[in-house]
């Protein structure tokens, strides 16, 4: 299973650990994304992610098998939690292996920029001033759309 | 044409509701098409549906843009740009 959408917390060790058994495996980049404390000035002390139930799961599953047709990877892990979270949660793991780290590192950061874009998850924060949808920033538009062009 | 209309977080919330069977006329050919005919209904919907939203949407759980083509029984889903990661 290599994409996985649950509320409960996930065990980072433990995937790497499951990557590094396939003896051709030369490199594991991974991502984990958690929760700030603050964002857009304010503080936040909860946060509460929303998806698409079927969706979500079909589209991170896209997201990694483009980038097993982009690059010669042994193996993907992608973790992203849902429901309320707080500060220092874990909220979203990437782990790629690969024989070596260029394509590790590459394909990391492509599915990171691509689950921000085409992931269908939302989150809601808690503030002092009350509760707020996040909006979407242009910059991630633009880090998924840089690899269409810099193949 | 039956279509099942499906709305997720600040959109959601702005429609006040999460689901909804309509029936489209048969002039309702697109994604596109079938938001301008929502907005068209009123508020709330003119309001989250309208130009001044961005508004994203999926047919059949694959995000889309406006000219996909719509089939009866379809799954289609209004949603802000997406927030996760």
């Amino acid at each position: 299973m290599s994409v996985s959408v649950q509320f409960e917390d996930f065990d980072a060790g433990a995937e790497l650990a499951a990557l590094r058994r396939d003896p051709g495996v030369g490199a594991i980049a991974s991502f984990i994304g958690t929760v700030r404390d603050i964002n857009a000035g304010a503080g936040v002390s909860s946060l509460t992610l929303e998806h698409y139930p079927g969706m979500t799961e079909k589209a991170l599953q896209d997201i990694v098998d483009q980038a097993h047709a982009r690059w010669q990877l042994s193996a993907v892990r992608v973790i992203h939690r849902v429901g309320e979270l707080h500060p220092t949660d874990q909220i979203v793991m990437v782990a790629v292996a690969g024989r070596h780290r260029g394509e590790a590192f590459q394909a990391c950061e492509f599915i990171m920029d691509f689950l921000k874009t085409q992931a269908p998850f939302w989150k809601k924060e808690v503030t002092p001033q009350g509760a707020r949808w996040v909006d979407a920033r242009d910059s991630d538009d633009v880090a998924a759309q840089r690899w269409n062009t810099t193949g | 044409m039956k279509i099942d209309l499906r709305f997720f977080a600040s959109l959601r919330e702005a429609v006040g509701r999460d689901h909804e069977q309509v029936d489209v006329p048969a002039d309702v050919q697109t994604v596109a098409d079938l938001r301008l005919w929502l907005a068209a209904r009123g508020e709330p919907w003119a309001s989250a549906l309208g130009n001044k939203r961005a508004v994203r949407a999926a047919l059949d759980q694959i995000m889309v843009g406006g000219g996909a083509s719509l089939r009866d029984g379809a799954e289609v889903a209004f949603f802000p740009p997406v927030t996760g990661g």
